[in-house]
């Protein structure tokens, strides 16, 4: 008896098990989200080199380096890797890493699922990538995959491609589930909601649209699937379908997807901003409030991406109108970040640095998404390289420099070690101006008439493209240095403290740094 | 000075570099040549500037907050996290701005739907990957197609000024008439764009879009495809010539001449080389940018013709591939696109290219008899 006791108590007090079934095994959420935020830091490089190639081909006119069908898989798989397997996993990887540690859990409340979750995904990209050397090529038809060019047209390997998206979608919804039960049942004694850290609450509103759309992209693709393969014609219009029908049932999961990849971000950066103002931050509520806001209006603006598919005028008003309606909790956020810093004693570590940046640029994606809300200016911006620059605004300096400004800014209490900062401001500096250079210059190219998705453009766009191609390198390879950084950071370095910022807040600066194998096994009291 | 600086910094980029000497740096939208397109501007320029407002108090804010407010400086920081007053009015005026904004908004809008009332009209069928533009009130139509060659989108010629903006035929329209144009596709989604008319709608297949633009100055327009559509979607551009009202009933009587000889040519009695040669240019236009001008195709999205058994097999079933398509693929039924003429070349051609060389031809005669039979 005393000896399986003692068993038990060694159990409880061992570290991590050695060797790959320490990873493959693992339901420890700190080991799961560094699974996560590795495998989205190798999706991101991947993701980018095919920006790389995309940018080479159109750093001149004239068709150099690829032919038009490969330009369109590399489109087709940057956006699918950058969206599904970089982003989306990386605020993953951070929610299992530091959720538990803000509430005070000893771990996420469904530790075997959040395995799987994980494990899926590097099968689900797997076979995504695999597409690439399959006869026929990737799926070579958008990010958006519109049909029909997707179904009937569409290469074979897109059955493969489906496949995928379910598995990722399936890994998604485990993972939201986790989120929502490890939040709302895990909460240290004492944190009411409305007492709960920002990212917290983001993070919650985030895996409830999660839970909301993922089974509608499931939907999408499986009626694909039925179109490809069992002579079905849901978007065919020779059977009786509706090739408008998909793009209303895709952008119901994907105008909140673009709130799933930007929430998380939001929270972030109200702990950071705070932080490092050394000023509590402005409006909790109405921070609170207004993540509500945009999460329920997600919803209901789906069909200003297809403001020229022709849908009928009172469509058109009422997209417009719920469109302009979003502008106003996103600017109550925005107001809410400055007015923190207003009279704040400021300084300007890594973490801050993209927090800041983030706000200005984020903010930047904002107006010109309220242009783009503009119903009939959006005739002359739809589908051009405006919108290119809108969404890389709201995504690259919003949702890449959130997860930037979140590494940096976690990165002690994970490694024990604190990061160079010299290193790390040269990354901000220089991810800061190649991606303005990469990016600015594609609004005018879409103002000027330069239509998206093409390989090749007319003489008078020959400038500005080899400015944004001059910038995406200067991006991309800046990238490399943040993996030199964190490896540095994770191998030695200066040993941090329980709290490196001084002015920073929260459960998670109460464990030592680095955070024990496992923390909270008995939950702290919140006042 | 300085333009000779300019021409001169041109001139040595234009022998490095051929492309960049026709390029420039256009930053902002066209204000067009239709009432529309100025609507459209006046809208987007003042919302430009709101944002910038906007920008600039927000941004003031925080770049004072970044200069004075620095601990570094030994700012000591404020304890305040709330005022009511404040949030309320930051949640107000923005509605107030984005309600001052929507109503110039929906009067645009409700002007661009109203297609009534129209003096021509033109149907638009979108293509992988040309234009095809019927006049449905003078019953004639063609297709418009890239003008550009390959040898200067792949370096081995000089980029001409309008490179990858031009068409061997553009749609020809009346200046100062309300032109309305109904959209559909043949294939996928494609979208027709004008940016000088502040016109773009979608080209859906099994639908019919409809919009309309009324041109006042004459002149030549360019726009593109803006809905990707596959391989060459970068290579459909649009081409609209806006000519005086004259000038356009002149061209309308001349092309449906021009459609009545096409029509008189199927009674012709054609010999084998005649068609070849003919078929050679329509299999250029039509076929070659799947097939490819070898013959040699793109498996398995587009087979090859050279050596294939439907090119070198029984007639009757490459009449029927050709006229007919192939469901549920890549291949478009031709016999609405072509002419029996152009199909009966077509066919001879493929049936006597790359060394399928069976000597057999068929006439536009039996092409005629084979549509009608079915």
């Amino acid at each position: 008896m005393s000896a399986v006791a003692d068993t038990h108590n060694q159990e409880h007090h061992h570290g991590p098990a050695k060797g790959i079934s320490r990873w493959l095994l693992t339901t420890n959420h700190k080991d799961i989200g560094s699974m996560y935020l590795i495998f989205s830091f190798a999706m991101f490089l991947l993701g980018g080199s095919m920006a790389m190639v995309i940018r080479a081909e159109l750093f001149q006119p004239g068709l150099q380096i690829v032919q038009p069908e490969f330009f369109n898989q590399m489109t087709t798989m940057h956006g699918l890797i950058m969206v599904f397997g970089a982003v989306m996993p990386a605020f993953v990887g951070l929610a299992n890493w530091m959720l538990p540690l803000m509430i005070g859990a000893p771990d996420m409340a469904l530790p075997r699922m959040n395995n799987w979750s994980f494990w899926l995904l590097p099968c689900a990209f797997l076979i995504l990538v695999s597409t690439l050397f399959m006869e026929g090529g990737a799926p070579n038809f958008g990010w958006t995959f519109y049909a029909p060019l997707s179904t009937t047209y569409g290469p074979p390997s897109t059955t493969f491609f489906i496949f995928a998206i379910h598995i990722m979608g399936v890994s998604s919804i485990m993972g939201a589930i986790n989120v929502i039960a490890t939040i709302l049942n895990l909460r240290a004694p004492g944190m009411t909601l409305m007492k709960m850290p920002l990212f917290v609450w983001t993070w919650l509103i985030t895996a409830f649209l999660l839970i909301a759309v993922m089974p509608v992209l499931a939907g999408a693709v499986t009626m694909m699937l039925m179109d490809i393969n069992f002579g079905t014609s849901f978007f065919d219009a020779s059977g009786g379908g509706d090739p408008v029908l998909f793009q209303h049932v895709f952008w119901f999961f994907g105008h909140p997807e673009v709130y799933i990849m930007i929430l998380p971000a939001f929270g972030a950066i109200s702990h950071i901003v705070p932080a490092f103002s050394r000023k509590p931050l402005f409006g909790y509520p109405s921070m609170v409030y207004a993540t509500g806001a945009i999460a329920l209006l997600s919803f209901l603006v789906w069909a200003h991406h297809m403001f020229t598919v022709g849908i009928p005028l009172a469509g058109q008003l009422f997209f417009m109108y719920a469109t302009l309606l979003i502008a106003v909790p996103t600017g109550v956020k925005v107001f809410n970040w400055v007015t923190t810093m207003f009279r704040g004693s400021l300084s300007f570590e890594a973490p801050m640095l993209f927090a800041v940046a983030f706000i200005i640029l984020f903010s930047i994606g904002g107006f010109s998404g309220l242009m783009l809300a503009i119903a009939p200016a959006d005739f002359q911006y739809h589908d051009t390289y405006f919108v290119v620059a809108h969404f890389h605004y709201v995504l690259v300096p919003g949702a890449i420099f959130g997860i930037f400004a979140s590494a940096y800014f976690w990165l002690p209490k994970w490694t024990g070690n604190m990061y160079d900062e010299t290193l790390a401001k040269t990354h901000f500096w220089l991810s800061f101006v190649g991606m303005n250079l990469a990016f600015f210059p594609m609004h005018f190219l879409g103002l000027a008439g330069m239509p998206r998705r093409i390989p090749d453009y007319a003489l008078q766009f020959a400038d500005f493209n080899m400015v944004s191609s001059i910038g995406a390198f200067m991006f991309g390879v800046t990238q490399l240095l943040f993996l030199f950084i964190v490896v540095k950071c994770a191998r030695g370095g200066e040993k941090a403290p329980a709290k490196p910022w001084d002015g920073a807040e929260g459960l998670e600066w109460t464990v030592p740094s680095p955070a024990p194998y496992h923390t909270f096994t008995t939950p702290p009291e919140v006042k | 000075m300085r333009v000779h600086a300019k021409r001169a910094l041109a001139l040595v980029t234009g022998l490095l570099l051929p492309a960049v000497v026709m390029a420039d740096w256009t930053m902002n939208m066209t204000p067009g040549v239709t009432g529309t397109s100025n609507q459209i501007f006046s809208l987007h320029m003042t919302i430009l500037w709101i944002c910038v407002a906007i920008g600039v108090v927000v941004f003031g804010v925080m770049f004072w907050s970044i200069f004075a407010h620095r601990k570094s400086q030994g700012y000591k920081a404020a304890n305040f996290h709330e005022n009511t007053l404040v949030e309320v009015l930051w949640t107000a005026i923005p509605f107030a701005i984005l309600v001052a904004m929507a109503v110039p908004a929906t009067a645009t809008l409700i002007e661009m739907y109203d297609t009534t009332e129209s003096e021509v009209d033109i149907k638009i069928t979108g293509y992988q990957w040309r234009w095809q533009y019927e006049y449905i009130n003078d019953d004639f139509g063609y297709f418009s197609s890239l003008s550009t060659p390959r040898d200067q989108i792949e370096n081995r010629q000089a980029k001409g000024e309008n490179y990858l903006l031009e068409v061997d035929k553009p749609l020809v329209i009346p200046v100062g008439k309300k032109v309305r144009f109904l959209l559909t596709a043949n294939d996928v989604i494609h979208s027709w764009w004008v940016p000088e008319f502040g016109v773009k709608k979608d080209a859906i297949p099994g639908f019919i879009n409809e919009t309309w633009t009324r041109v006042d100055e004459p002149g030549i327009y360019r726009g593109q495809c803006t809905e990707l559509c596959g391989k060459d979607h970068g290579f459909m551009p649009v081409v609209v010539e806006a000519v005086p009202e004259e000038e356009y009933v002149a061209w309308v009587a001349e092309q449906k001449e021009a459609a009545e000889a096409e029509r008189q040519l199927t009674q012709k009695d054609w010999t084998l080389d005649e068609l070849i040669e003919r078929g050679e240019k329509a299999y250029a236009s039509a076929c070659a940018s799947c097939h490819q001008p070898n013959g040699a195709g793109m498996p398995p999205a587009f087979p090859a013709l050279k050596g294939s058994p439907i090119a070198t097999g029984d007639m009757a079933a490459h009449i029927d591939i050709v006229v007919n398509g192939v469901s549920g693929t890549a291949m478009q039924a031709f016999g609405g696109q072509l002419s029996e003429v152009d199909l009966a070349a077509v066919i001879t051609y493929e049936r006597n290219a790359w060394g399928n060389n069976t000597g057999e031809m068929v006439t536009p005669k039996e092409i005629f008899d084979f549509k009608n039979k079915e």
